[in-house]
């Protein structure tokens, strides 16, 4: 057993954990944040991405004890109370999900792809760099739209109230 | 997974003391290791997590020589702008790992200390003549690479960074197993002051190789059209539901023109 201290969209947290749980079960379970999700378990489908320390990964191929001391940025802090990010705004806009399972990672495997790209993203390039991402129902295309939208949005620095992802 | 005890590492040294406890294994990225341990096909007792330790990170450009940490992440080498100065084949083949969730937290040390047969990095650093730097001594890649996940290094041995002189031309293509994403042949052509080296990945039966067949005729000529027409023996290539081992032959000679093309582009 180890003590995972963690700071979670931007609360600091800690618990303790057997050493092999995997960050995504600590998030749901210890922490009761279950916008994360666990797809094929097997670090393809990409439902569990989340950033740490500003980067996406793939919370079901990672330690909670090998996060701790790191920064996490889950579904759940990436909305500023009712203030949609762009990114949620957008997929909300585009129709960018239809059963919503692989959303979260979407969303958060976009945000972390638009921060990668201040240059401007085309749609070659989204689809390419959504290689970790699976999505069974909507073929991809809102998905792509949705992303390439937000991309604009936040290239203008209309970000809203919406928090910046960490 | 079973149970496991997990050791952060503060220095290679500590490490290395680390590394002695029970049946312990390294841990870098953990792209391989945490799926391996989830489906039980690995049960260290231990896990001595290197992630941490920043004298292991990063890409260094001296002149022609280049050094990698081995700690330093697929994302790191893909987006490092020396590198992609000094050899954009190594970043670009980087580029190529996985996805980029893998790549944000995979090593280089990582992968080449697994030596998967079909990994991208041991072609790389076969046909680059690049050296293994350990925290015990200098491996060239030539004795490294020894097998399927089959490696020089000795127990508790840590790869501390990889190095090489930077090639005049080079270019890594593969042919990708289209639900894996996994090299079924990976070619990395590379032309230094040595002459010309060619390494095959994803295709031996006994892991990364050099291919006699693709230097011979490209030690003449570095040009795409002396490999027309160009046949590689079948013997000794994997043949499984992914591809056959005469297919592999016949993909290798095409990755092969299509990387010295790229290398000459």
């Amino acid at each position: 057993m180890s003590e995972v201290s963690l700071t979670v969209n931007g609360k600091r947290v800690s618990g303790v954990a057997e050493d092999r749980t995997l960050l995504v079960h600590f998030l749901r379970e210890n922490l009761g944040l279950t916008g994360t999700h666990v797809g094929c378990d097997t670090s393809q489908c990409g439902a569990c991405v989340v950033h740490v320390d500003g980067k996406a990964v793939k919370s079901c191929t990672m330690l909670a004890v090998q996060a701790s001391g790191s920064t996490v940025l889950t579904i759940e802090g990436l909305a500023n109370g009712a203030d949609l990010h762009p990114v949620q705004a957008a997929f909300k806009e585009h129709h960018g999900l239809q059963c919503g399972f692989c959303t979260p990672g979407m969303i958060m495997a976009a945000t972390d792809m638009i921060n990668r790209h201040p240059e401007g993203l085309d749609e070659a390039t989204v689809r390419v760099e959504l290689e970790g991402n699976i999505c069974r129902c909507t073929g991809y295309h809102n998905i792509v739209k949705a992303i390439l939208a937000a991309s604009v949005t936040m290239s203008k620095g209309a970000k809203g109230k919406a928090k910046q992802a960490a | 997974m079973y149970s496991v005890n997990y050791h952060r590492a503060a220095s290679v040294t500590d490490a290395a003391k680390l590394v002695k406890n029970g049946d312990a294994k390294l841990l870098s990225g953990g792209m391989t290791l945490i799926p391996a341990m989830k489906t039980r096909l690995a049960a260290p007792s231990d896990l001595v997590d290197l992630s941490r330790i920043k004298e292991l990170q990063g890409v260094k450009v001296s002149g022609k020589t280049i050094t990698i940490g081995g700690g330093t992440t697929h994302y790191e080498v893909a987006s490092d702008e020396k590198l992609k100065k000094a050899c954009p084949a190594l970043a670009h083949l980087a580029s190529l790992i996985g996805d980029p969730a893998v790549r944000h937290k995979g090593t280089i040390g990582g992968s080449i200390a697994n030596n998967d047969p079909a990994a991208d990095y041991p072609a790389a650093l076969l046909a680059l003549d690049g050296t293994i730097v350990t925290n015990k001594r200098e491996i060239a890649a030539d004795k490294f690479f020894k097998g399927l996940f089959e490696t020089a290094l000795k127990d508790g041995e840590i790869i501390t960074a990889v190095t090489f002189t930077a090639p005049a031309k080079a270019a890594y293509e593969k042919f990708r197993n289209p639900a894996s994403r996994y090299a079924i042949v990976g070619v990395f052509v590379a032309k230094g002051k040595d002459g010309v080296r060619a390494a095959v990945t994803g295709a031996g039966d006994d892991g990364v190789f050099r291919s006699k067949e693709i230097e011979a005729a490209l030690a003449k000529n570095f040009a795409a059209s002396v490999l027309d027409g160009m046949k590689v023996p079948a013997k000794n290539l994997m043949s499984d539901i992914h591809a056959s081992a005469d297919y592999r032959a016949n993909l290798i000679a095409v990755m092969a023109k299509r990387a010295v093309a790229a290398a000459n582009a």
